[in-house]
């Protein structure tokens, strides 16, 4: 049984997926690509707007694990495990 | 349905109609979000927008109730699987006695910008992007494919789906138009022939004009007459810097062609181009041009001030009008500024159809003529900079 985590999302991304504001969200996925192959299921296009169409984080986006950032931004393979928080921001860059 | 005016800016997407004898701009969507390219897909009503999302990336959007309420297309464009391109970049290099080398690779291929959108009878949409890729849907964008005759042609190096090396070298070359940095070649101007989708023309920045008349399965260019007088091969087929080409709707032979290097206009279906810049007439510079769409040799351009400045000519905004496919042009500056004005018009942002003719800069002023530009009034100086304006 893979682990559950809870999932934080910036308030940006509820714009685009509004059946994703206010629940908790909780999906269960071994590795972070897991996660958000998760809440695709959930809403579907979603996987897109976080990473491009090779699977990469996009470059404007985070992720961390806990407090951690994500390391492989390639396939996203870091591993959660149970009830980890799996947060999904945009990067503040620019000015 | 009266004339709508859709407006596609950095900010959002724009709706302008005309209530109580005034045009009124309302933002329709998509707020905050760059809006590259927004049109009506004159087959089915359906409104379409080429968003830029900045972090999220770039995404297709669509509207079927006139633009209330707008939703990401169901199918998004993706490049498949292997697809490479030939990039070209400067990179620093220490060993260099210069500082710096010019390196030549192969790049798997991501979606960098969507930037044009066209239509065909049947279902047919094409979408032009960054980098150099020609979206098709024949399902009435139910589904898009790359073309891959295209994205394989010659002028690029060939099929580059496996291969671990380009066969040649590419004849396409950048745009400073891409978002994220890249300098990817782009597909900005799409010309689907009413009389047959198989009949397309594409232009490339900066590659050039490109045809295939079977339906996408072979590419042609199509660049005879035009000259790259400011290179050392001014006849070379490839590497023209073709800034926008519109096609005349009830004379598909019409096509006309702001370039770098001048205006081009062609009666024969771009079999042959004839420059008709008149530069004592500061007819020579700029981005878009569009035609009218029941006469081919009438045509309208926003001239700017040289490549090196990019903006008004001194003196004043003004567009300028042929209607004898090029031999004379008119200036019109009635309605327009004429003093401190520092409007760019981008190559998407003038249009005409249904008698409105209709045109905004990346300064936020957008202006319209109900009379083939012998008049024009300002309908707002406060958007957002513009991208694109599109009648119908």
């Amino acid at each position: 049984m893979p682990p559950t985590v809870s999932v934080r999302l910036t308030p940006h991304l509820h714009r685009f997926f509004p059946n994703l504001e206010g629940r908790d969200l909780r999906v269960q996925g071994a590795t972070v690509a897991e996660v958000l192959a998760a809440i695709e299921a959930l809403a579907p296009g979603f996987g897109f707007y976080i990473c491009d169409e090779r699977g990469r984080l996009r470059t404007h986006v985070n992720i961390f694990v806990g407090k951690q950032m994500v390391r492989d931004r390639r396939a996203l393979s870091d591993a959660v495990a149970e009830n980890d928080t799996v947060s999904i921001l945009q990067a503040l860059s620019g000015g | 349905m009266a004339a709508q005016i859709l407006v596609g800016t950095r900010k959002g997407t724009f709706i302008v109609e005309k209530s109580d004898g005034r045009w009124r701009p309302r933002l329709a969507g998509h707020a905050g979000a760059g809006s590259n390219f927004v049109a009506r897909d004159p087959y089915t009503g359906r409104l379409w927008a080429l968003l830029g999302h900045g972090h999220w990336g770039a995404k297709l959007s669509c509207s079927d109730d006139g633009g209330a309420t707008w939703a990401d297309a169901a199918a998004q464009i993706k490049y498949p699987e292997g697809a490479k391109y030939i990039a070209q970049d400067m990179y620093e290099d220490e060993a260099s006695e210069y500082g710096v080398g010019w390196r030549i690779s192969t790049k798997p291929a991501t979606l960098a910008k969507l930037w044009v959108i066209g239509f065909g009878p049947g279902g047919r949409i094409f979408v032009g992007t960054i980098p150099g890729g020609l979206f098709e849907s024949r399902d009435g964008g139910a589904s898009f494919e790359l073309n891959r005759p295209l994205w394989s042609h010659e002028s690029r190096g060939g099929d580059l789906f496996g291969a671990t090396e380009a066969k040649s070298e590419t004849k396409w070359f950048g745009t400073p138009a891409s978002e994220g940095g890249d300098f990817a070649a782009g597909i900005h101007s799409i010309a689907v022939d009413p009389r047959d989708p198989d009949r397309v023309l594409v232009a490339v920045s900066t590659a050039g004009v490109i045809e295939t008349r079977d339906g996408g399965q072979t590419w042609h260019p199509r660049n005879k007459g035009m000259l790259l007088d400011h290179t050392p091969e001014p006849d070379a087929e490839w590497g023209h810097d073709t800034h926008f080409i519109e096609q005349c709707r009830d004379q598909p032979e019409h096509i006309w062609q702001q370039n770098h290097v001048g205006v081009y206009y062609s009666s024969d279906g771009a079999e042959t181009w004839r420059k008709v810049s008149r530069p004592e007439q500061g007819v020579h510079f700029g981005f878009p041009v569009t035609v009218d769409p029941t006469n081919g040799r009438r045509a309208w351009l926003v001239p700017g001030r040289s490549d090196q400045e990019r903006m008004a000519l001194e003196g004043g905004l003004f567009v300028a009008r042929t209607d004898d496919g090029g031999e004379t042009w008119q200036q019109l500056r009635n309605g327009l500024p004429q003093e401190a004005a520092f409007d760019v018009v981008y190559r998407h942002a003038l249009h005409n159809a249904d008698g409105v003719l209709a045109f905004g800069s990346t300064t936020g002023n957008l202006y319209v003529s109900e009379d083939g530009g012998d008049s024009f009034i300002t309908v707002s100086n406060n958007l957002p900079p513009i991208y694109s304006v599109r009648v119908g």
